[in-house]
Parts: structure tokens; C-alpha cells; sequence
């Protein structure tokens, strides 16, 4: 159970949550509107008021690394910091995660390949997988489908809907009514840095 | 024979000879437009104007033989070095800390650096303004280079990998593991002048103290050795001092919370 109390910093907020295993809850709201900062607010990116705990466990509880294992937030425009997409995931991972790699319909071959010869819908899959990579219990998706083409979304929708099934607690921000209605059970409307 | 050795000090009129030769540079500047003659005018002017003072004001220290001016001027040093870190940056970080950290750690090596020095070279008494200034000085200037550079390298670099530290740290990085390949390299940037120093002393040039003392009628052997000494001292600070900067700044720019702060960059 993700947990959400009274979620707060400066001028946005508060929001309260609470989401059980296997949920998902669609954040929507105009752009600017505090989404973004909400999910980043949970995930402990930017510091805030208020308190977030999983299963009972508060997140000040536990040092920040851990807290983010376990609640991964995934940026819209995720940033790299190896030159291969390899040096990005653990060794074991393209083994592992094999299945979800081919749902996102990528090559096995992309673990080789340069992170600067990637496609913008390469980046934002392969974002999604390797977010996936360190199982998460709660996933902070922002946009994750943005620059995706219709094939990549449903392959990217399965894959999240496959680890819902699994217990994974989901938010989802997205623009797409029909992505929130087919994704997402519960729903958290945002105007103005607040709940609307 | 071998020529006697003796001081040469240049008088006045040696010194106009050399001013002339700033002049001439000053025309060729105006003639081809590069609009650096003003600024070569007025860097000529203040390099009179402060070395004339500096000699003024080390003639009476020297003169005191009081161990308090003479750690005054020292401190004065430090300040200025404090200061020139703080102004080279392009982003530096908000606040008192913009001026603090590099002048602190600048001051904290040179501390280290010259103990050394003093050890090796044991002046009598050990605050021996012929020692210590000239010592603390050139620590401190190596070290304030190299901090400069190591840095203005990390914030920029910061800033630039943004995204890219982020993702690392969304994904349960700790701050160390996710600054660790810029911390790095903005350390072997700051590194790498006093190690051109090193590399290139007495092959491509003559470096300014051994100069100074072979001038002064020193034996170039003599030079050497203390210029050996000197680099050394300089190479010792200079690595402390950017490693001990760069890993100040990279917590300054993270918090316990493991978080990216870019909000203490001005």
C-alpha cells in the first residue's frame, strides 16, 4: 500500500493518496499544472512536506536510495549517463528482462548499441525497461508513451499492465484520455499546483 | 674565467626599456584593431602599481621581525585567493559558500603545503618572512588555479548532465555513485596545469622562481633543488586542494536526501 498524506512544497499541494497493490492512478491536468512535481515529490527527487510511506514503512525511514528502489520515478526526457545502452542495466539484466524487451519490440541486439544512435521512442522504451529493471514496487511514469508509435504503445501498455497483475502500483501521468481510461483505475485531476 | 656572481636588479631606466617594449606591443594592438591595448595599458599600470607596493609593504614586515605581520600577510594572501576563486566561477554556488569553499580549502592545502615546506627547508625562526611568504604565495596561487578550474568544471558539468544524474538517481543511486565519473574528471581538470608544470619544468620553461633566483645571482644548481622542492610542494597542495573542492562541492550540491540541488547555484 503507497501511502500519500497531506504532500506538499512551496506553492504546490497538498495531495493525499492512497494506493493498494496492483492499482493505478492516472494524474491529469493542463501542462504546468504540478504533475511532474507531484511524482517527483513521492519519489523524494525534490524536497517536500508531508509523508509518503509503502506498506506501513515511512520513506524517511529508510535512507533515500533504497526508498527509490523501491518507488521509481521515470522522467519524460529520461537522461543517460553511460555511452552504451549496456552501461546502463546490470549484466544479467538483457537475460532477464528478455520478455518485456521483445513486448517493447526491441531488438536483442540493443543492449550493443550507442545511447547517441537511439530514436527518441528507443530512449523513452528502453527508459521503461530499464526503470522496470530494479523491480520497483510503485512506478512513476511521466508521459512514458509520449513519442511513441501505436504498436510501441500497446507493447509498452501490455508490459505495464503485465507487472500490475504482478502487484505494481502504478501513477501515471499522460495526455492521452484514452491511455488514462485503458491504464488506469483511480484518477487525480491537478490545476494550479493542487488537487482540482 | 667565470663571471662573478652578483645580483642583477634592473634600476629605473632598465625597467623603462622593458615598459617600451609593453608599448610597442600596445601600437601593434592598435594598428591591427585587436582592441587590447587599453587593457594591456592598464594591466602594465597595475602590475607597477602593486609589485611596487608589494616591495614596500614586504620591506617593512621584513623589517618588524614580529611573527604577526608576517602570518597577516599571509592571511591577506589567502583572502585574495578566497576572492579570485569565487569571481572565475560562471555559476558559482549561492551564498557565503562561493567565496568559502574555495577559500577555505585553498587555505586548509597551503597550511599542509608549507608545514611541508618549512620542515624540508627549516628557517630559522620558522616564520622566517623570506621562507614563509614567498612559500605560502606560490602554494596558494597553484592551489587557487587549480580550484578555479576543478571548480567551474563540476558545476558546469552538473548542470549539463542534469537529466542524466537524475535518472541515476531516480533509479536508487546514492549521490557518490552518481556525481562519481564527474567528480573525476573535473579533478584531473584542475590537475592538469601544475602537472603541465611539472612536466615542462626546466625543458620548455624556466620556471619564474628559478629564474628570479639565477638572476639574483644564485647557483643554477641551487635553483634547482629548491625549485624541485617547490613543485612538489605545489603538486601536493594543488591535488588536495581540487580533490578536497571538487568532493566540498559535489555535497553542496546534493543533499542528505541523496537529492540534485541546483538550486544553490546562483
Amino acid at each position: 500500500m503507497l501511502r500519500i498524506e497531506s504532500l506538499r512544497r512551496d506553492r504546490f499541494g497538498p495531495f493525499d493518496l492512497a494506493l493498494a497493490p496492483g492499482e493505478a492512478c492516472a494524474v491529469t491536468g493542463p501542462s504546468g499544472a504540478g504533475k511532474s512535481v507531484l511524482l517527483r515529490m513521492i519519489a523524494d527527487l525534490d524536497p517536500s512536506e508531508g509523508r509518503v510511506s509503502l506498506d506501513g514503512i515511512d520513506r524517511d525511514a529508510i535512507a533515500a536510495p533504497l526508498w527509490r528502489r523501491c518507488v521509481t520515478y521515470l522522467a519524460a526526457e529520461p537522461g543517460w549517463w553511460a555511452e552504451t545502452v549496456a552501461g546502463h542495466f546490470s549484466a544479467d539484466a538483457p537475460q532477464r528482462l528478455a520478455g518485456e524487451r521483445a513486448a517493447l519490440r526491441l531488438p536483442p541486439e540493443v543492449f550493443g548499441w550507442p545511447v547517441a544512435r537511439l530514436s527518441t521512442g528507443e530512449r523513452q522504451r528502453l527508459a521503461l525497461l530499464r526503470a522496470l529493471a530494479g523491480g520497483p514496487r510503485v512506478l512513476l511514469l511521466d508521459e512514458p508513451t509520449a513519442s511513441l508509435d501505436p504498436d510501441s504503445v500497446r507493447g509498452a501498455e501490455a508490459v505495464i499492465a503485465a507487472r500490475r497483475a504482478a502487484g505494481l502500483i502504478v501513477v501515471l501521468v499522460s495526455h492521452d484520455p484514452a491511455q488514462v481510461a485503458r491504464l488506469t483505475t483511480r484518477r487525480l485531476a491537478v490545476a494550479g499546483g493542487r488537487p482540482a | 674565467m667565470t663571471p662573478a656572481l652578483g645580483p642583477l636588479t634592473p634600476g629605473p631606466l632598465d625597467l623603462a626599456l622593458g615598459a617600451g617594449f609593453v608599448l610597442l606591443n600596445a601600437g601593434l594592438s592598435a594598428a591591427l584593431g585587436l582592441g587590447l591595448a587599453r587593457t594591456m595599458l592598464v594591466a602594465s599600470c597595475r602590475l607597477v602599481a602593486q609589485l611596487t607596493l608589494v616591495g614596500l609593504v614586504l620591506r617593512t614586515v621584513f623589517g618588524l621581525g614580529a611573527p604577526g605581520p608576517v602570518v597577516g600577510v599571509v592571511a591577506v594572501m589567502a583572502l585574495a585567493a578566497a576572492y579570485e576563486i569565487g569571481a572565475r566561477q560562471e555559476r558559482p554556488l549561492r551564498g557565503p559558500w562561493r567565496y568559502a569553499l574555495g577559500g577555505l580549502v585553498s587555505a586548509g592545502a597551503t597550511v599542509v603545503a608549507v608545514a611541508v615546506g618549512l620542515a624540508a627547508l627549516r628557517p630559522h625562526p620558522w616564520w622566517d618572512p623570506h621562507a614563509l611568504i614567498p612559500l605560502a604565495g606560490i602554494v596558494l596561487g597553484s592551489a587557487m588555479s587549480g580550484i578555479a578550474i576543478g571548480l567551474n568544471g563540476f558545476t558546469g558539468a552538473v548542470r549539463r548532465e542534469r537529466a542524466g544524474i537524475e535518472a541515476r538517481l531516480a533509479l536508487g543511486a546514492t549521490r557518490d555513485e552518481a556525481l562519481a565519473p564527474l567528480v573525476r574528471s573535473a579533478i584531473r581538470a584542475g590537475l592538469i596545469p601544475v602537472l603541465n608544470q611539472m612536466a615542462a619544468a626546466g625543458l620548455i620553461t624556466l620556471p619564474g622562481m628559478m629564474t628570479g633566483q639565477i638572476l639574483a645571482g644564485q647557483d643554477p644548481q641551487g635553483a634547482a633543488a629548491s625549485q624541485i622542492l617547490i613543485l612538489f610542494l605545489l603538486a601536493g597542495a594543488t591535488g588536495l586542494g581540487v580533490t578536497g573542492a571538487v568532493l566540498a562541492a559535489s555535497r553542496r550540491l546534493t543533499d542528505a536526501r541523496h537529492r540534485l540541488r541546483l538550486d544553490r547555484l546562483a
